[in-house]
């Protein structure tokens, strides 16, 4: 084996600058009309990442009211009612209009294509289509707030969603509703894509692992959504109509409720989180220049937490009333689906194994990933024990654990993705000191915030409570999760400064900054050609092959002055195949 | 402005809080365990494997079967084992020891309201004797709320409609937090409570003293107004349900044994939960040998009218 293959692949054209491509996909037009009517999946992508960045800001700032009211063991900040309308808020802003089409809507959208080889999305259309479903739900979650919001916490419990709350349950519902119809019509968008639209060559197994990841998304987007979408119709109906399906005074039963809402629910965890590893899996391959270990395993296990998790939504009712054989079933299930996370985490570690690794900062952000997700993991198995759950359910330590897992994973596997991806997007370089420091900060905060919140979730601080005044003893922790939540947010305001920067004043990225193997890196320039290829690509080898060098044209910036002395630039000439 | 005692640890005042720590500080060192393990090995070869290093990267392997299997069993292993201690907690939490005292909980939109096998009742405080099994037989007259006490590592959903039932048993005498873990609403925060473990002797002078003699329950409400038999009375369940000893329309309540025969052949137990069904939806489970036509008393009866007319008729088969 020869040791210096990885090197050649770092091929480094330093005597040439990088140069913005004549026609790319961002200036084939500049008016309105050309992005509001746009079909290119780019432009889409743009779209749906300007209107998530917006709501992941809005979702914050109730984040901050709940951590500033929290401060101080009495409610005195807001009122009980504002404060039981700001965490639903958070909550629902969080999770349907940030979370679940966070990395599908804007990376899946832009990647999935350029990846396989298409030239756009099989339904162009539909996909414009769930651009406008998605805006109108947001148009309608921000009326509800506007409006004085709704206060029954995101999962829309009967009955008291149905017969107590006041707030617009309703016009929330709805909102949920297009959401999710949103996030249907981008799941059979991808499944139709990644099966009939791969390039010659491009069998399942040379798949990137992101695109798996989506996959596996998808089957579970377009499964679990409409049973959602139908359980929340039936709260509207029962609230509306006052026929009886989940109010026992009306002769329903309140845990049917719970059982269809988290049979969608609990899957769209992993909605959340599986196009996350997938980002993790591209990353870490790149910046260590080696090709992901245990590929098949990698690829099954996203296929394996799709299916077996539809089958461990019980683990959120333990104490529901459920029988106790359904729970003990439930939870067995449940450890199960664990494997495969921890499949993932051993073979990401395993890729660094000999690998050239560069810790550029999309890799900081990864490697904080898995940090964090192990975390969310050892505790999501604490969770899943009936034993210790009984004590810890709907207490701060599920809090804090499923933070790990939408934060700590699912946010910052897409800050890794904007950070991996923004060269390619915007053909545009940002500082990669600023970019280091944010991932830094973040993780630091991050952990201040969630890990004092363990401890009080165990001393048995309940979820959504404004006052604890009964236990002031528990202030301190409380405080210290505030003061976390400050760097927090420091880690992800920092982003929107440089990157905004970069965008006018950035180093031209050129095709390939990163020596990275994959069609998009090594096929299609910076930013894409609006049909993102100039002829079809033929793919003649498996995914992270790098141990051959990169096709194309590479600007390569991670190359220490040791290296540059050692290793002649080779031109991008010579190494294209 | 803090207080400086920084608290670590909740009180451990039940049988069952051993138990849940030490599995659940089980389960988080033996995931720390691995988790230390891999973070270690990747920071070693970030270290190790720096680009800028000249480390033997010779012979890299990007597959390896056994590798993966033995990574996928050893967890597989562990996550059964943890099942099985876990399960075996659980299975203990749901099922009461026979000598179980049982007090009855409703949950209401934003009090505890707490009735004692004697008939005292109060509000958002809960006296119980120490070293004896309490079983809880709890129900809402609203929306869902949740059972706490963070002391005992117990919690269990309180539902409007049905029974729910969950036991503790007290190791330390002292007041323990009793809070609702289920968001009920504006005053979700408030439905807070005590509960007050006392010895057994203590608890019995505070039972015949009633709450009046105690300040602690002022709040609680004017001692019960009718009696079980009254009730039994005047909402006519007498007409049918004989307690003479006299064939009715409906079932002998003074007979039952155990179980009940249904018309289906099947048989239920003869339980709180079966009783309270048995009044508001009386088609659900019919006694075999008798007719469908009793009506039902949705809306007629409160849940603490339903609990006096259980235990009115718990007594007549002797208390059980």
């Amino acid at each position: 084996m020869n040791t210096n293959i990885t090197s050649v692949s770092q091929t480094h054209s330093g005597t040439e600058a990088a140069k913005m491509p004549e026609q790319h996909y961002l200036n084939a037009g500049y008016d309105l009309k050309s992005w509001l009517l746009t079909t290119d999946h780019k432009r889409i992508a743009v779209l749906y990442f300007i209107l998530i960045t917006f709501f992941f800001f809005v979702g914050g700032l109730f984040a901050a009211l709940i951590r500033l009211e929290l401060v101080t063991p009495k409610g005195d900040l807001l009122t009980a009612d504002v404060y039981n309308r700001v965490f639903t808020a958070h909550g629902a802003v969080m999770i349907f209009l940030f979370l679940i089409p966070s990395i599908p809507a804007t990376f899946g959208n832009f990647l999935i294509p350029l990846m396989i080889g298409a030239r756009d999305l099989a339904f162009p259309r539909l996909n414009l289509l769930s651009w406008y479903v998605y805006a109108l739900s947001s148009i309608l979650f921000v009326t509800v707030v506007l409006l004085g919001g709704v206060d029954t916490g995101w999962t829309f419990y009967a009955p008291l969603s149905t017969s107590f709350a006041n707030g617009y349950v309703v016009l929330t519902i709805v909102a949920a509703f297009f959401a999710g119809f949103s996030s249907i019509f981008t799941g059979i968008n991808f499944i139709a894509t990644i099966h009939k639209m791969r390039a010659p060559g491009m069998t399942w197994f040379r798949l990137p692992l992101y695109v798996w990841g989506h996959y596996a998304t998808s089957l579970i987007i377009i499964l679990g959504t409409p049973v959602v979408a139908i359980a929340l119709i039936l709260i509207a109906v029962e609230r509306v109509f006052r026929i009886g399906i989940f109010d026992p005074a009306l002769g329903g039963d309140p845990i049917l409720f719970q059982h269809l809402f988290w049979f969608y629910s609990h899957p769209a965890v992993y909605i959340m989180v599986l196009p996350g590893m997938g980002v993790i899996s591209e990353v870490i391959g790149c910046f260590s220049r080696k090709r992901v270990f245990g590929y098949k395993f990698i690829a099954f296990s996203s296929m394996a937490i799709a299916l077996v998790g539809f089958l461990v939504w019980g683990h959120h009712m333990y104490v529901s009333g459920q029988s106790v054989y359904a729970g003990m079933v439930f939870s067995l299930i449940t450890y199960v689906v664990a494997i495969p996370s921890a499949i993932k985490v051993f073979n990401w570690t395993a890729t660094m194994y000999k690998g050239t690794i560069y810790l550029q900062t999309p890799m900081i952000y990864a490697l904080s990933f898995i940090g964090l997700f192990i975390i969310g993991g050892i505790t999501g198995v604490v969770l899943a024990s009936m034993a210790a759950d009984v004590h810890l359910h709907d207490t701060y330590f599920v809090v804090a654990h499923f933070h790990y897992v939408m934060v700590g994973s699912a946010v910052t596997a897409y800050l890794a993705a904007v950070h991996f991806w923004w060269p390619k997007i915007t053909g545009r370089m940002y500082s990669e000191f600023f970019g280091k420091l944010a991932a830094i900060i973040t993780f630091i905060g991050f952990n201040l915030t969630f890990l004092p919140q363990f401890v009080v979730g165990y001393l048995g601080m309940p979820r959504r409570y404004y006052d604890y005044s009964f236990a002031p003893e528990w202030q301190i922790w409380h405080a210290a999760s505030t003061l976390g939540s400050t760097v927090l947010a420091v880690g992800f305001a920092l982003p929107v400064f440089y990157l905004t920067y970069s965008l006018i004043y950035g180093e031209i990225a050129g095709q390939n900054p990163w020596g990275a193997k994959g069609l998009e890196w090594e096929e299609a320039s910076s930013p894409p050609a609006k049909f993102n290829f100039d002829k079809m690509p033929i793919v003649n080898q498996e995914a992270y092959a790098y141990d051959t060098p990169a096709r194309g044209q590479t600007h390569f910036r991670g190359v220490t002055s040791r290296e540059s002395l050692s290793i002649p630039p080779t031109s991008a000439e010579t190494s294209h195949i | 402005m803090f207080d400086l005692d920084i608290p670590f640890f909740p009180e451990q005042a039940s049988t069952i809080a051993v138990l849940t720590d030490v599995f659940t500080f089980g389960v988080i060192g033996l995931g720390l365990i691995i988790g230390i393990i891999v973070v270690i090995l990747m920071i070693s070869f970030v270290v190790r494997y720096n680009h800028d290093t000249t480390a033997d990267r010779t012979n890299p392997v990007d597959e390896h079967t056994t590798l993966e299997l033995t990574w996928s069993f050893i967890p597989l292993v562990l996550v059964l084992s943890i099942f099985v201690w876990s399960a075996n907690i659980y299975y203990n939490l749901y099922n009461p020891p026979s000598n179980a005292i049982n007090m009855y909980v409703i949950g209401k939109q934003w009090m505890w309201k707490i009735q004692h096998p004697d008939g005292q009742r109060e509000v958002n405080t809960l006296h119980m004797p120490v070293n004896q099994p309490i079983k809880l037989t709890m129900t809402s007259e609203d929306v869902i709320h949740s059972f706490y006490v963070p002391a005992f590592r117990i919690k269990q959903d309180v539902l409007p409609g049905r029974f729910t039932v969950m036991w503790f048993e007290a190791t330390q005498t002292g007041e323990h937090l009793l809070l609702c873990a289920e968001f009920c609403g504006t005053e979700h925060s408030f439905m807070v409570g005590k509960v007050i473990v006392m010895e057994p002797d203590e608890y019995e002078k505070w039972l015949r003293e009633g709450q009046t003699a105690l300040g602690a329950n002022a709040a609680a409400p004017a001692g019960q107004t009718i009696s079980g038999d009254a009730l039994f009375t005047q909402k006519g369940c007498v007409t049918c349900h004989k307690i003479d000893g006299t064939q009715g329309l409906g079932p002998n309540l003074k007979a039952v044994g155990t179980q009940v025969e249904l018309d289906t052949g099947d048989k239920v137990d003869y339980n709180e939960e079966y009783m309270r069904e048995s009044m508001i939806n009386p088609q659900a489970k019919i006694a075999k040998g008798f007719s469908n036509i009793m009506p039902t008393y949705q809306g007629q009866l409160s849940e603490e009218e339903i609990i006096l007319l259980i235990e009115y008729v718990k007594l007549l088969n002797g208390g059980k």
